[in-house]
């Protein structure tokens, strides 16, 4: 036995937390003991008895330890590009999606488009009559980027010819893949597919890929997590903005492009530069991945509750835990709101769609507003709203991290790890910055804004969770 | 429809910003459209998709605003709300931002952001045992105030605590004092030698007063929860409090305090005390044993401290005349003080109804019409659902003090007060209109009506212990600053001897 049992408890001066009846709290501050009151508030309905066997299974700490451990380790290098025939084995006829699984009957509108798009581009219909039918048929494999570590922005449709970045986590080993940002407007991803969108497809297709990919050849290994930590000191938040990392890619890989000049022609070789340099969202696609490669380092830790993948697939948002394996929990998506490009509104945005929450998921995006304020006005709000967001986040998170530091906090570190069973005691959810999809397929973007999970994706993963908890091991 | 295309060099917003000033222009009288923002490829493009005849000169660091209103007069008004939401902007750039400070939401964020190594937990018990099991893992612990928490939920939050050497008082803790600091319902006690073990609220409440009026001080109290030397239980956090006062310099001798313990735990806890090499003195009510005060003479004995007399205040106008021949009635905030009551006054009266009776006695719904002699514990879990304890929230019991005064069956009326931290801050005011009601209605029936009060409490509580006896004394009431001694008073305005015993229906032992 300690010479100072009880953590010294008896020999300190006395500081102490009340949750509950303020009544105490007062008293305590009566007899001048420092007291931090929690504003407690009762957990999300239906999680109480889950909430309570997870937190008594004894494995929960140290699990959530080595997931936060995990997870602050991971790195990120883009060792190269290739199509995703060639980089996750994806065949004639398979499509990866964003989000949790769906089937083309549930399909939302920009899913839809994103889909037809990706026919046509692979030359598997002619038309969108015939590609929707083939779609409908038995022929067509669709599979969540999420289920080949994959991961892509909105309808996030990968078909076997696209290119994809190819990133991989040099202390876990881990691999994960993304397309290539088309831009924004009539783009794939928001489910437009127009001869216009097929044509910059297939321009990616045969330059930018290829130029890139040899950039990246000629390069070496690019550590895309130092990117993320200088992003937020640019004041990029890594999901709706992605300017600082665009450039400093473009940036790192420029004499490599340049030097193909003759090898290609100067007029491709200015487009890719062109084309990348004008894109603010090209990095996002460097992000993702990077993102998913630290939350993938995190999976398969029996007893852990963090939260390893937030996506949506424009149906369904889905949420998969590092104590539940692949499972995923899903409940009808929540709609976006925000503001609206052109004269487009509220009833133009299909419900929330994308593997771009992986940036949230990993602390990025609106985990991080408040170092990005330029961005903060997407709701109407103020730079205060920036602000409490990120210390909002803080209380549903199991650390900070300790590269990726938010400026005006001091530097304090990004909230990182969302734990479900704080989102379930505190009803804050996580909050998502994202782009809106048109509800209608070929319609494209039509604004952005901030979104959350539907509750009941918590709730569910609660009690997935709480189920695994070893017998005898939970309180009843 | 008027449609007005306007570019406007040398200014500069970001595209989200843009958004929602064209959103809000957007809603101004008679507009129907208004896109405004820099003259971005993709703008224009949207502009000149929605019939707006844009000027060739449009370049990406242009502010263009295009507007289409039914008339002249809302193009007006449109460009005028583009100036308000502009000056807007620009105010809210010039504003002082309020807080954005966020208040912790669990325990473990209240505790990364203080380091405080103690948790006081008052959250509905559906809910504590979650809010328990926060503290714990983040190396707290706790003073679980919360009741409703099942014996094997006890048990593993005990064992959980145990694991991470960290001490779960409760559940249904109500009084600890720890270094100093009173926590839920607590008296202002001077510091000292003696360290307090308690499985019971109100009987901790009532030795550390009685230690403080004889001069000794506490250490420390650390609450167990009533449950927790039962045999289930086990003494688990009784036993990790033990060894935490022995190892603590301030602790010279410990005193258990509790209701009937499981002999084996008992013994256990005997053993372990010897061990440890601390001395130990149990404070334990049940038929046959000490009451609380003379337990606490025995301790001040053992520490070689003199015994006082007990302060206690007469009655003004004398408090009572010739035995009504009624019965008592005690109604009682302490369950543990109310369960002494009973302990005092059956060996004289026999079995005493109650709704928390002795083993063999009647028992009745704490809302139930009171026959022959009865105690109620208006602390009991039936009569703080859905409200406070009767130490905050005296309603109820303020109620029943005045109906038994019109009560022929009412002999005598014995009261507890209890002081100190976390209690009522003014009980001694309601508490003496009601029992100056109740004497009146007494003597509306011809009888004046003896009222006895436990009074607890000392006098560095924030109610103060002597303004608190001269309220109520000056209400009629007598008063006293021991439990058991108060009963013997109530019991000796009681005439007539102990009524029929009634059938046999009591719960067992609690």
């Amino acid at each position: 036995m300690s010479t100072s049992p009880l953590h010294g408890l008896l020999s300190r001066e006395p500081a102490v937390v009340t949750a509950g009846a303020p009544l105490f709290a007062d008293a305590l501050r009566a007899q001048a003991v420092p007291v931090t009151d929690v504003e407690w508030r009762p957990p999300l309905e239906g999680t109480a008895d889950a909430v309570a066997r997870v937190l008594a299974d004894p494995r929960r700490v140290e699990a959530n330890a080595l997931a936060l451990e995990r997870i602050t380790s991971a790195g990120a290098e883009l060792v190269r590009l290739a199509p995703a025939s060639e980089a996750l084995d994806l065949k004639p006829g398979e499509f990866l999606h964003s989000g949790p699984p769906l089937t083309w009957e549930r399909a939302s509108g920009p899913m839809r488009g994103a889909l037809i798009g990706a026919m046509l581009f692979e030359g598997l219909a002619e038309t969108e009559e015939e590609a929707v039918e083939k779609l409908a048929g038995p022929d067509i494999t669709l599979a969540p980027c999420h289920s080949r570590g994959a991961v892509g922005p909105m309808a996030g449709v990968i078909s076997p010819s696209m290119w994809v970045f190819e990133l991989r986590d040099p202390v876990h080993g881990t691999v994960s893949h993304c397309s290539l940002n088309e831009g924004l407007g009539k783009v794939l991803r928001y489910g437009a597919y127009s001869e216009e969108v097929l044509v910059r497809l297939r321009w990616m297709r045969d330059v930018l890929g290829p130029v890139l990919g040899e950039a990246v050849e000629r390069h070496g290994p690019i550590d895309i997590k130092a990117y993320l930590a200088q992003m937020l000191q640019m004041g990029d938040e890594g999901h709706n903005r992605n300017r600082s990392a665009t450039l400093m890619f473009l940036r790192d890989l420029l004499p490599h492009i340049v030097t193909q000049v003759g090898e290609r022609s100067a007029e491709d070789i200015a487009e890719v530069c062109r084309f990348v340099g004008a894109n603010d969202h090209f990095a996002l696609n460097l992000v993702m991945p990077a993102c998913k490669l630290a939350m993938a380092a995190a999976k398969g830790i029996e007893g852990s509750s963090v939260v390893v993948t937030m996506a949506r697939n424009g149906t369904d948002f889905g949420i998969q835990l590092a104590g539940t394996g692949d499972e995923w929990f899903t409940a009808p998506a929540n709609t976006p709101q925000g503001l609206f490009l052109g004269s487009y509104g509220p009833e133009d945005a299909n419900p929330d769609i994308g593997d771009s929450a992986i940036t949230e998921t990993a602390g990025m995006g609106g985990f991080v507003m408040a170092t990005a304020p330029a961005i903060v006005r997407l709701v109407g709000g103020d730079v205060d709203f920036a602000l409490t967001t990120t210390r909002t986040m803080y209380e549903i998170t199991l650390g900070e991290h300790p590269t990726l530091q938010v400026p005006i906090l001091e530097f304090r570190g990004a909230p990182i790890a969302i734990d479900a069973v704080a989102v379930a005691r505190t009803g804050v959810l996580p909050q998502i910055n994202t782009g809106m999809a048109g509800r209608v397929a070929g319609v494209g973007q039509v604004g952005a804004g901030l979104v959350t999970p539907p509750e009941d994706v918590f709730v569910q993963a609660l009690q997935a969770l709480a189920e695994r908890v070893p017998a005898g091991g939970g309180a009843a | 429809m008027t449609d007005s295309v306007e570019i406007r060099r040398g200014v500069y917003y970001d595209s989200v910003t843009l958004m929602q000033v064209s959103q809000r222009v957007r809603t101004a009288p008679g507009v129907s459209d208004a896109l405004i923002g820099m003259g971005t490829e993709l703008n224009l493009g949207l502009m000149r998709e929605n019939g707006f005849e844009v000027p060739a000169e449009a370049g990406p660091n242009d502010l263009v605003v295009a507007l289409r209103a039914a008339d002249d007069e809302a193009l007006a008004g449109a460009g005028a709300a583009l100036e308000a939401v502009l000056q807007e902007l620009l105010e809210r750039s010039r504003a002082t931002g309020g807080t954005t400070e966020v208040a912790p939401r669990t325990i473990s964020s209240a505790a990364r952001r203080s380091g405080a190594g103690l948790a006081l937990i008052s959250t509905p018990g559906t809910h504590a045992v979650a809010d328990a099991l926060d503290a714990i893992s983040s190396g707290m612990s706790v003073v679980l105030f919360s009741d409703n928490i099942s014996v094997a939920d006890e048990i593993r939050l005990k064992d959980a605590a145990a694991a991470r050497d960290v001490l779960v008082m409760g559940p249904d803790c109500g009084t600890a004092v720890v270094g100093g600091a009173a926590l839920g319902f607590a008296n202002v006690v001077r510091p000292g030698r003696v360290g307090l073990v308690a499985a019971s609220g109100t009987g901790a409440q009532q030795v550390m007063c009685l230690l403080d009026l004889a001069g000794e001080g506490v250490s420390h109290v650390l609450g167990l929860g009533g449950r927790d030397l039962s045999a289930e239980v086990g003494g688990r956090s009784a036993r990790q409090a033990l060894r935490a006062l022995a190892a603590d310099e301030a602790t010279e001798h410990v005193v258990i305090v509790s209701k009937p313990a499981a002999p084996e735990v008992v013994e256990s806890l005997e053993q372990l005390a010897a061990e440890l090499g601390v001395p130990v003195s149990w404070a334990t009510l049940g038929r046959g044993r000490a009451d609380l005060t003379a337990a606490v003479e025995d301790v001040l004995a053992a520490l070689g401290t003199p015994v006082p007399t007990w302060p206690s205040w007469p009655a003004e106008g004398g408090g009572g005349g010739a035995p009504s021949g009624g019965s008592l009635r005690g109604l009682f905030c302490g369950g543990t003080l109310a369960d002494e009551a009973m302990l005092v006054a059956e060996p004289v009266l026999g079995p005493i109804t109650s709704n928390i009776p002795l083993a063999g006695s009647p028992r009745v719904s704490g809302t139930d019409q009171l026959t022959g002699h009865a105690v109620l514990d208006f602390g009991d879990d039936e009569l703080t659902q859905g409200r406070a304890h009767p130490m905050i929230d005296p309603a109820l019991r303020l109620e029943r003090i005045r109906e038994q005064g019109a009560d022929p069956g009412c002999g005598v009326l014995l009261l507890d007060l209890v002081l100190g931290h976390g209690s009522h801050p003014d009980p001694s005011g309601e508490l003496a209109d009601a029992i100056r009601d109740a004497r009146t209605a007494a003597a509306g029936r011809g009888v004046e009506l003896p009222v006895v009060v436990a009074l607890v409490g000392t006098e560095s509580d924030p109610q103060g212990l002597t303004a608190c006896a001269q309220t109520l004394a000056a209400a009629g009431a007598s008063v006293h600053t021991s439990n058991a001694e108060a009963v013997r008073v109530a019991l000796s305005h009681l005439g007539t001897p102990a009524e029929p015993t009634p059938s046999q229906t009591g719960r067992t032992d609690r």
